[in-house]
């Protein structure tokens, strides 16, 4: 299915996620790279030798999620914008998420905004906590948004309502 | 008649890779370019690249066109990019005839010739397919990324291979809807990453799915697509209907090589590098010494390989006029290992499947 529509099913996205305990202890990658090409930035950039993918540069890239502390670096170095952060550590009730966000205009900090799923269905509303977009992350924006806890394995990108 | 020790046909990705590694050696270069611009088609690519730090992945491409016109800047003395010269014929005494600002034509002779002429778009039939408002898709990308012009309101996406996908994402970024991707092949051609983010905007990818006829009296109005089955055979009934105004026509590239046909280096079809290729060495030369192949010239691939393959055949062009650095098997062995770890996963299959075919 995946591979005539774009979109991951539950099942492979949740090989792609640490465990919930990991989750909440604070924040981490999800590497949504499912298909061997040749590409190795995410390892590359990843200032703790987190990622790893190896001598064949087609090899799909595995996140060691006890060394990734979710410093975000690879999230706007991914070409194919597969990695996001999640953070469980916040509240109980939500969790808050980093995503990579190309389109402009940018959404403002407290401004809310509608979830949306790997298919673009609106499944939430979401309040957007930061918009990172340093001249080091190259015209990928960072955005971080506050998610209710039961989207988190839903929720990948938003839309904007204004 | 100009004469030049090596001459460079276009300065794309794979061109200028080939004058940086041919001028370091110690080579004399001209490049020529056939529009006004150096670059080929990284200077409309918004998009990061894939790749590995050799290929300067995660940069966007027109940031790398950049990158490389930096390093053709240092070789100043030994590179000369000229502009709006297209190479018309290759004859063999090794003079190419070039036609500059569509009005000077004049004779150019080199010692030793890099084809890097890059690809064309192919094209699709079905009827009223030459309505205004359809397009390639490449050319849409230049309108937008190039020249800054809208190409319209609502775009149906024909093919689902990375340009498809990539320049459906560009068309979303300039604030244009995109009312579907389709394609024939019962799969996604694209890195899937790509059509990951496309999905996610909610623009629904049709596997299986074709153009069935364009729809308008001056210019396109909508467009009637319907599902095929496993030989590609229209299915009845299953026609939709897309009010667009703008159809890219994305079903891939052919590569753009009939110099090379024209000086008589033997050529091959090959269906796994989508079109008639120079047979060559693992150097990157044809059948004919001294003269080299690069970049999709040679079979479409990613950028990330022109500019692997534009170093190597630099690097042995420049050693066959007798600059043979210190190092060169030292540089030869790492490119080709570059090519090799670009080609060696399941998506470089076909790649290597046609270069075992096309080698010399």
């Amino acid at each position: 299915m995946f591979e005539k529509t774009g979109v991951a099913t539950r099942e492979m996205v949740m090989t792609k996620f640490p465990p919930i305990e990991r989750i909440n202890r604070g924040p981490v990658a999800v590497v949504e790279c499912y298909q061997k090409i040749p590409c190795n930035p995410c390892q590359t950039a990843c200032p703790v030798g987190a990622i790893a993918i190896g001598d064949d540069i087609n090899n799909i890239p595995v996140r060691d999620e006890e060394k990734c502390g979710g410093c975000g670096v690879c999230v706007a170095k991914c070409p194919g914008l597969s990695i996001m952060i999640v953070d469980g550590s916040k509240s109980d009730e939500t969790v808050e998420f980093r995503i990579p966000y190309e389109f402009l205009p940018l959404p403002e900090a407290g401004e809310m905004v509608t979830g949306l799923d790997r298919a673009g269905k609106p499944i939430c509303r979401a309040k957007v906590i930061r918009v990172m977009n340093p001249a080091a992350f190259d015209r990928t924006p960072v955005i971080t948004l506050e998610v209710a806890r039961e989207y988190l394995y839903d929720f990948r990108n938003f839309k904007r309502e204004v | 008649m100009k004469e030049v020790e090596l001459l460079i046909i276009g300065s794309g990705p794979a061109g200028l890779c080939a004058a940086v590694s041919a001028a370091e050696s110690g080579a004399k270069v001209l490049v020529l370019e056939r529009t006004f611009k150096p670059g080929g088609q990284l200077i409309k690519q918004t998009h990061m690249f894939f790749g590995s730090e050799s290929q300067y992945a995660s940069h966007r491409g027109v940031d790398i066109a950049g990158i490389l016109l930096d390093k053709v800047k240092e070789y100043g003395d030994r590179i000369e990019i000229m502009l709006n010269c297209t190479a018309v014929g290759f004859y063999e005494d090794n003079v190419v005839t070039v036609l500059r600002d569509e009005k000077e034509y004049f004779k150019i002779k080199a010692k030793s010739i890099i084809c890097a002429t890059g690809a064309y778009e192919k094209s699709l039939a079905f009827p009223n397919n030459d309505l205004p408002g359809i397009y390639g898709a490449g050319a849409v990308q230049t309108l937008m990324n190039v020249y800054g012009i809208r190409p319209g309101n609502r775009v149906l996406m024909v093919g689902a291979g990375n340009i498809g996908v990539i320049v459906s994402y560009q068309l979303m970024q300039a604030g244009i809807e995109v009312a579907a991707v389709l394609d024939a092949a019962p799969r996604i051609g694209a890195y899937l990453v790509h059509a990951s983010k496309l999905a996610r905007m909610g623009v629904p990818i049709l596997t299986s799915h074709t153009v069935k006829e364009a729809i308008g009296t001056d210019c396109l109005e909508a467009a009637i697509v319907c599902e095929v089955d496993d030989k590609f055979r229209p299915i009845p009934g299953t026609e939709k209907r897309y009010d667009v105004d703008v159809m890219c026509i994305s079903v891939g590239l052919s590569p753009l090589n009939e110099l090379l046909a024209m000086r008589g280096v033997e050529m091959k079809y090959v269906g796994q590098l989508s079109g008639y290729v120079p047979m060559r060495t693992e150097n990157c030369e044809t059948s004919i010494p001294g003269i080299f192949v690069a970049g999709d010239a040679s079979g479409i691939e990613e950028a990330s390989s022109a500019m692997a393959e534009g170093y190597l055949a630099g690097l042995c062009a420049a050693a066959s006029l007798g600059h043979v650095p210190e190092d060169f098997e030292q540089r030869r062995r790492e490119y080709l290992k570059q090519l090799d770890g670009l080609r060696s996963g399941p998506v470089g299959d076909r790649i290597r499947a046609g270069m075992a075919i096309s080698k010399l």
